[in-house]
């Protein structure tokens, strides 16, 4: 029973500390992820938009795209405990001592990192739909930007939406890694926590627990939010359909 | 004699070692409905393609209005506008519903107010038989209603030029009809038109001019009479023999 009871006083001791763990976790999480996702919806747009017939424009489209593919595969190929460790102290380096704030330094970190998985994701998604729509969207005179925000990204959204999710549930779990650079999100306050208590086991615990609650209504959310946009099954005939369908001149072929 | 609407000249496509298109010469007049035929793989389809730089040619000139579509301070988005296109896979946009598909292009491309555009788009879904429709996905509609709804959003754009490719080939034989009688108001209504096509009796009765082609070049053109009663070229005698002979 007195584990129970360990377990109970953590919540009703560190309530404030957990709390504020879990708002930082989710506030980098979230902007991280959406942000990611910014910048992968905006490297889709350029790397899939066709190569310019002047000089000028084609050079710097080239270079643009080289730029992208350089960082996917930076930030898809190290740790983000690395990358935060860089870039924060990097910074600090650079500056000769100066350090960035600590959440926005988080969500920078998450923010780049998950926009080098978004961008290939958003690339799939953009391969994936059916060049008739492109070609559909060409012949009345679009241009790859209108073809991109009217036509192609909303259906990408609509496929890359459980990818996304995933993005924003690894995002949740991640921000752990934060900690060595001592953003305070929720790995950081069980830390502090345990070196008061000695309890590390029921600490690690209580924090295991949040993280499964958070993943979990995030993930039911999300899952909601698709059934929505997947829209309803049935369509309001508009007007009169056999009135309307008498105009019709028929007349079959002999 | 009527204006030249469009004007190919020498027109060739590659795609790598292989050659489509070896050099079509072709104009096309002012109310003209131009119906191309000719077997699978003869290049008709990479032609009309060709024609709103859906391909971009290897060789040769298109011209509209005398003007050359590939010059590089050609308005290419302004000319699509006026020289619309219906695919064989209509194409039509999956995410919006058949009256968003004729209105999203007049809004965003020839800056229409969104009333206005809707009311234009109104018009058209009307004229095809679709206005019961308008609420609905394309996901949602047959094939022949998707292909009547993708001639609306051609048309919406108030295009001078409608260009079709085998508009019919992807449709269950009881829907052919429903496309092709739109099509015939259509060229009745003096609406210049190129039609790529399998149906030869719409070809025969509804164009003004026939296009016959084989292994990428033009092997007869006339008037549709000459074409089916009197083939002079022994290809177009053996490619109607087979069709008619079906």
């Amino acid at each position: 029973m007195s584990f129970l009871n360990d377990v109970a006083q953590i919540f009703v001791k560190y309530y404030p500390q957990l709390l504020s763990g879990v708002g930082n976790t989710m506030l980098i999480a979230l902007v991280g992820t959406v942000a990611g996702l910014l910048i992968g919806l905006l490297t889709g747009m350029v790397r899939t938009a066709p190569l310019s017939k002047r000089a000028v424009p084609r050079v710097l489209h080239r270079i643009l795209n080289g730029i992208i593919a350089v960082y996917v595969e930076i930030f898809r190929g190290t740790p983000m405990m690395v990358q935060s460790m860089v870039i924060y102290w990097g910074y600090a380096f650079a500056t000769g001592g100066k350090t960035l704030p600590l959440i926005p330094s988080g969500i920078l970190i998450v923010s780049i990192n998950t926009g080098a998985y978004m961008a290939e994701i958003v690339r799939g998604g953009i391969i994936s739909i059916d060049r008739g729509q492109f070609e559909g969207a060409l012949s009345i005179g679009m241009s790859h930007a209108q073809t991109m925000v009217k036509v192609v990204l909303p259906q990408v959204m609509r496929n890359i939406l459980p990818s996304v999710s995933n993005e924003f549930v690894i995002n949740i779990k991640d921000t752990s890694v934060l900690n060595v650079i001592g953003v305070t999100e929720l790995y950081y306050f069980a830390g502090i926590i345990k070196r008061q208590n000695f309890q590390t086991f029921q600490t690690y615990l209580v924090v295991c627990v949040l993280y499964f609650i958070l993943t979990f209504t995030v993930t039911r959310i999300l899952r909601y939010i698709e059934k929505r946009l997947d829209g309803k099954n049935s369509y309001t005939i508009f007007g009169s359909q056999s009135a309307s369908a008498a105009e019709i001149h028929v007349q079959r072929e002999g | 004699m009527a204006e030249k609407v469009i004007e190919l000249i020498g027109l060739k496509k590659q795609f790598g070692e292989n050659t489509v298109l070896r050099g079509i010469d072709l104009s096309v007049e002012k109310g003209e409905v131009l119906s191309i035929i000719g077997a699978s793989g003869s290049g008709k389809s990479t032609m009309l393609r060709c024609i709103n730089l859906l391909e971009t040619p290897t060789d040769g000139k298109v011209l509209f209005h005398g003007k050359d579509i590939t010059a590089d301070d050609f308005r290419l988005s302004r000319y699509r506008t006026q020289v619309g296109m219906v695919f064989q896979s209509f194409n039509l946009f999956n995410n919006m519903t058949a009256l968003q598909n004729c209105v999203t292009g007049q809004v965003s491309v020839l800056k229409r107010d969104r009333k206005a555009a809707q009311e234009i788009a109104m018009n058209y879904l009307r004229k095809v038989g679709m206005e019961p429709y308008i609420n609905a996905k394309p996901a949602q509609l047959s094939g022949g209603q998707k292909q009547r709804v993708a001639i609306a959003r051609a048309l919406a754009m108030e295009p001078e030029v409608l260009l079709f490719d085998e508009p019919t080939s992807a449709l269950d034989p009881q829907m052919v009809g429903e496309v092709l009688d739109v099509m015939r108001n259509l060229a009745a209504e003096g609406l210049t038109m190129i039609v790529v096509t399998h149906e030869m009796a719409f070809a025969r009765d509804v164009s003004t001019n026939v296009v016959f082609m084989a292994d990428g070049v033009i092997c007869e053109e006339g008037a549709p009479h000459d074409i089916f009663e009197n083939p002079r070229n022994p290809k177009t005698k053996e490619f109607l023999s087979r069709f008619l002979a079906r």
